[in-house]
């Protein structure tokens, strides 16, 4: 099942090598379409050479539709997948400052290192100035950091935004895509420079040029039609990778635990109580969230769990444990890292602590206090919640 | 080393090997290309050698280089070394491997170099603020559709086309 994590697989050097290799891949791409010159990166912006926008959109296309046609295919877990999450204001800002920089310097980081590597003088003079310009936003940052963190929506795909399913908006992006190639050929046919607009060294005839949309609307066709896995199929593709962690019985934590947990300053703990409403009401555990099965395929309600910090734990809680155990499934294919579950549940809860006093009272069994466990011996349940894992988001731009 | 260099790829076809590189980056490391990461990196590694009390201080510094933390020690950075190999590689076999600057035809060299410079900066300080470059977010985080890599990317065009007329001097003959 993809994606697999090099570093692990191979130990840090191995792992490595790998990230060398798919740089010199990028480097390769880059150089080949040219842009290690800056003429024909800012000639984009003056409508003469397009191949910014070609290359790029193609590049975007193709790995879309790669990605969601291996995860429609279920070879490909998406949920393992870090996407840039969204802070919409300062990307747009921050977006701005860069297509100005672009005009100015002629280059984008990427690409003057392309420029540099193929020695062409400004190239490097910019990949200095980028250096320089990375550390004036660290020195800067402090005066408008509240803006810089503000207007945040996580992993938030234009799907969610737009309401659509993921297949129906690979395909209007495929579409858009195609119309918008058109539009640069044409664009490029009124303001084309012959001084600098080479013919390109593989050239192929109108009629491939059609072939090749038709085979991009096609296979974005075939990705809306496959679907992408709800999280009972999900689980079928990743049983083999998780159900050795229920079997193992290595996600079951121990009530004595949980309170252990609730009482760590350290710990982002989110409690999702799966009983019926009216059980909850009479009895719940303080600051847990009561969960309906519906919720948990919900993508609304499921997202933000699965972007918690890397201190951050979800322990379901349910009558008994083939609920929790359903909703695990659920969830963990979703991309939870840190999910548990507690041992039976709220019974298990009543009966080890009803009748326990702290300093003579009895104590508040919604939120028991960490005293608690010094009534009980040591090892009276084998610690479990290991806290930790990989933060995945923001990937390698962070 | 040729005397006259290869005309460029077809950008389909530049775009389309981008593509499966991207795919690739993505199923073998979970995450996409990227290259103003590294280069921050590289910042904090000479703000280190110079000031390291300072690296400790400022809050995105430290996150890269506080303390005996090598900022270097990073997939990113093995991802950059292997972004200028890559280029070396193809500019050598197309013979583009000559030193040269490219400016439009009205600026001289130094002023070329001096703009380079200042654009660079510009960049660095939007890639910074905008969590990402222009592989990094637009590229990487529009193959997976996210909300804010498509408005970034909406906005360098915007922020590129909006400033073009003013910077035509630079580029045009």
């Amino acid at each position: 099942m993809l994606p697999i994590d090099v570093i692990a697989l191979f130990g840090k050097i191995g792992g490595y090598l790998i990230f060398i290799l798919i740089g010199i891949g990028f480097g390769v791409s880059l150089e080949l379409a040219g842009f290690g010159d800056s003429r024909r990166l800012a000639a984009q912006f003056y409508f003469k050479d397009m191949t910014v926008l070609k290359t790029m959109f193609t590049g975007i296309l193709v790995a879309c539709l790669l990605i969601f046609l291996s995860s429609g295919l279920g070879f490909l877990d998406f949920a393992q997948i870090s996407v840039n999450e969204t802070f919409l204001w300062p990307g747009i800002v921050g977006g701005f400052i860069m297509g100005i920089g672009f005009i100015v310097g002629g280059y984008c980081p990427g690409t003057s290192l392309v420029s540099t590597a193929s020695l062409k003088i400004d190239g490097l003079f910019f990949l200095i100035g980028a250096v320089v310009g990375a550390g004036i936003f660290g020195e800067t940052l402090p005066t408008f950091e509240d803006f810089w963190y503000s207007s945040f929506y996580g992993r938030y795909l234009l799907s969610d935004w737009l309401g659509w399913s993921v297949g129906a908006t690979v395909f209007a992006v495929t579409i858009m895509a195609l119309v918008m190639f058109y539009a640069a050929e044409k664009t490029e046919e009124y303001f084309r420079n012959e001084g600098t607009n080479k013919p390109w060294s593989w050239k192929i005839s109108r009629k491939a040029y059609i072939f090749s949309s038709g085979v991009l609307v096609i296979v974005s066709v075939i990705i809306w039609a496959l679907g992408q896995p709800d999280p009972a199929r999900k689980w079928k593709m990743l049983e083999g990778k998780y159900s050795g962690m229920l079997n193992s019985k290595k996600v079951f934590i121990h009530p004595l635990e949980y309170i252990k947990t609730s009482n760590d300053a350290n710990v982002k703990l989110i409690t999702l109580d799966l009983r019926p409403h009216s059980e909850f009401q009479k009895f719940h555990l303080y600051g847990s969230v009561n969960t309906k099965m519906d919720d948990l395929l919900n993508p609304d309600f499921v997202n933000p769990y699965t972007q918690l910090p890397t201190n951050g734990v979800v322990i379901l809680l349910a009558e008994n444990d083939s609920v929790s155990v359903q909703a695990w499934k659920y969830l963990k294919v979703q991309g939870i890292e840190n999910l548990y579950i507690m041992e039976n549940g709220v019974q298990n809860w009543n009966n080890l602590l009803a009748d326990k006093k702290v300093h003579g009272e009895p104590i508040n069994l919604s939120s028991p206090p960490s005293e608690v466990l010094e009534l009980f011996k040591k090892d009276a349940y084998t610690p479990k919640l290991k806290i930790g894992g990989k933060k995945r988001s923001g990937g390698l731009c962070g | 080393m040729k005397k006259r260099p290869n005309p460029v790829t077809n950008p389909y076809l530049a775009g389309t090997i981008l593509g499966v590189v991207l795919y690739a980056a993505f199923v073998l490391t979970h995450s996409g290309l990227g290259a103003s990461g590294a280069i921050s990196r590289i910042q904090v590694a000479f703000a280190k050698l110079v000031w390291q009390s300072h690296v400790d201080k400022v809050g995105t510094f430290a996150a890269m280089g506080a303390g005996d933390h090598n900022p270097l020690d990073h997939a990113s950075v093995l991802l950059l070394f292997g972004t200028f190999i890559g280029g070396m590689i193809s500019a050598w076999y197309n013979g583009r491997m000559k030193v040269e600057i490219f400016k439009g035809p009205k600026i001289t060299n130094i002023q070329r170099l001096i703009f380079a410079l200042i654009g660079g900066a510009i960049m660095g300080y939007g890639a910074r603020f905008a969590r990402g470059c222009t592989s990094g977010q637009a590229l990487s985080g529009g193959s997976l559709l996210s909300v804010g890599s498509w408005a970034f990317m909406m906005s360098v065009f915007a922020g590129g086309y909006a400033f073009a007329y003013f910077g035509r001097k630079l580029w045009s003959n």
